[in-house]
């Protein structure tokens, strides 16, 4: 098993909770559930971070894709809640 | 076709006299302008807008270019601010000529669509003593529906 540097990068409430808004981890997952399986192990922050998936959104490499998307080669992958701009 | 993301407040008015004048022949134009608003019994007293530096150009770029494959549009303007925001100031705008106005209404209506929920832009509300995120809305998200865009 390889590991990949990558930079995960947190918005709005997402950044409250966990605490900070950027950090290169380590990694070995393959998709992005997996990776966020990762991050719950790293604290009860981000346990609270990531308590509902449903409430997620989530940009690998600055693209909106679903959770099973894979993250292999990925650089930078982004979790935010839904959007609300306009 | 313009994108700007900026913090710094800017003119509807000036912004799209300016547009009417570069696009040149045109039949329609339409553009929509977003407001801080006031609401409620606390009402708001300021916006934070925060954004994703690295996505959110190209994300809007991309519904522009949507857009003009859809509609038979001349021109595009799309404004976003981002930070500190206070009630009364202009928040974004699009502005959107073509020939006829149906073109122009429509590719307006379907870039606020995705603008709304679609490029990486969040809401905090502060009001006196308190502040929350504004949570996104169902009836939003349903509106991209009736595109059935792939964006």
């Amino acid at each position: 098993m390889t590991s990949n540097q990558i930079d995960i990068v947190y918005f709005a409430w997402v950044r409250e909770r966990v605490g900070h808004p950027r950090e290169r981890i380590s990694s070995r997952a393959t998709t992005v559930m997996e990776l966020i399986d990762e991050l719950r192990l790293m604290g009860p922050e981000y346990e609270a971070a990531f308590a509902d998936i449903a409430a997620l959104r989530v940009a690998v490499d600055q693209q909106l894709v679903t959770f099973d998307a894979q993250v292999g080669e990925a650089s930078e992958v982004a979790f935010f809640p839904p959007m609300t701009g306009g | 076709m313009t994108v700007r993301i900026q913090s710094e407040p800017f003119d509807a008015g000036q912004e799209l006299s300016r547009f009417t004048t570069q696009t040149g022949n045109v039949g329609a134009v339409v553009t929509f302008t977003g407001i801080v608003r006031s609401d409620g019994d606390n009402p708001v007293t300021k916006l934070m807008i925060e954004h994703y530096p690295a996505m959110t150009e190209r994300a809007v770029a991309l519904m522009v270019d949507a857009a003009r494959e859809r509609w038979s549009v001349t021109d595009c303007l799309v404004i976003h601010r981002f930070g500190e925001l206070h009630i009364g100031e202009e928040i974004m705008m699009v502005a959107v000529s073509s020939a006829h106005r149906a073109d122009s209404f429509e590719a307006a209506q379907f870039l606020m669509d995705y603008l709304k929920s679609r490029a990486p832009f969040w809401k905090k509300e502060f009001r006196t003593g308190t502040a929350a995120w504004v949570d996104g809305k169902l009836e939003d998200e349903n509106a991209l529906r009736q595109w059935d865009s792939e964006l």
